[in-house]
């Protein structure tokens, strides 16, 4: 994957990782911005039950052009913005670096 | 506005004055009906200010259809569209979300949002996996679809016969005679996404212009 590549990635993946959260649960633009690595999300966030995670996973899927295995979701991967975050990243690397590898 | 069983055991909510331009609504499917009817009916509103019938039906066996969820299947589903189309006289339908896999190419179709049925059985299946995780039990996909194929199954509350959860697999949005509505087109953050129902009146506005617009 070129340098350029790998360092938009991640800012890519925040962007849309705000954004789908604000518009699953509604929240403003200041309070989307307030949100940071150690921010709490399943477990913390009483509206953000089983159906609600299954609607963000499947949404996160369809914009960011990734496939989310089942067994892949757990307590450290959504329990807090970072670490769904550093998730997703990973996720979208690995799809990177197999495009190129297939090329 | 009309409520009621009409014309038959199947529920309708209408707006009817008998004028030229007459639109069927097809909800959306499952939880996604309950998130977009306030939207839905708002556009209905706006739709009657502009001078255009509509009536927004009840899948039988959904909301509050007299038949029995667990025997419905979406070639049923597509009957009782015809079915309304035909009763209502409509001259166009809207299908909102996967409720766009439920009309046929009889009509000019309007999809907003389309969006198929296997994508959202694959989310409520994870939202099962997740919530049976939650009560320390393991179960995977696979074994939820594998039972869900021969038995049927309970999801979100739904309870899905076998046929249905086959064909919710295998069918596609069909775009023959269908104009797309796209989120982009009407602004705001999609409402079927929200974890708690919510509004947005200029939604629905934006929607029924647009809708206006295609019917003219």
């Amino acid at each position: 994957m070129p340098a350029d590549e790998a360092g938009e990635l991640p800012v890519e993946t925040e962007l849309a990782l705000r954004q789908v959260l604000q518009d699953v649960l509604g929240l403003s633009d200041e309070r989307v911005s307030e949100l940071d690595e150690d921010s709490g999300l399943f477990g913390d966030l009483p509206e953000l039950d089983s159906m609600a995670v299954a609607g963000l996973l499947t949404e996160l899927e369809d914009r960011l052009d990734i496939l989310i295995e089942d067994d892949e979701v757990d307590g450290d991967m959504l329990g807090t913005f970072g670490g769904l975050l550093d998730f997703l990243v990973a996720k979208r690397s690995e799809k990177a670096a197999q495009a190129s590898r297939d090329s | 506005m009309l409520v009621g069983t009409w014309p038959s055991d199947a529920y309708f909510v209408r707006f009817d004055n008998d004028r030229g331009k007459r639109l069927l609504i097809v909800p959306p499917l499952f939880d996604e009906a309950n998130k977009l009817r306030h939207m839905i009916m708002e556009t209905m509103r706006a739709l009657n200010t502009a001078g255009i019938d509509s009536a927004l039906i009840d899948l039988p066996g959904t909301n509050e259809s007299p038949e029995p969820l667990p025997e419905q299947t979406l070639h049923g589903w597509i009957g009782a569209v015809e079915q309304s189309c035909k009763a209502f006289s409509a001259t166009h339908i809207l299908a909102v979300r996967a409720g766009a896999a439920c009309v046929t190419a009889a009509l000019p179709c309007l999809l907003y949002a389309p969006h198929s049925p296997a994508s959202q059985l694959r989310s409520m299946i994870r939202a099962r996996v997740l919530s049976e995780r939650e009560a320390e039990r393991e179960v995977s996909r696979e074994e939820l679809l594998a039972e869900a194929e021969h038995e049927g199954i309970t999801l979100a509350g739904y309870h899905l016969s076998a046929d249905m959860v086959r064909q919710m697999q295998g069918f596609f949005v069909s775009e023959v005679n269908s104009t797309t509505i796209a989120q982009s087109e009407i602004g705001g953050a999609p409402l079927w996404l929200r974890a708690e129902p919510d509004h947005d009146p200029d939604q629905s506005k934006a929607l029924a212009a647009r809708i206006e617009d295609l019917m003219s």
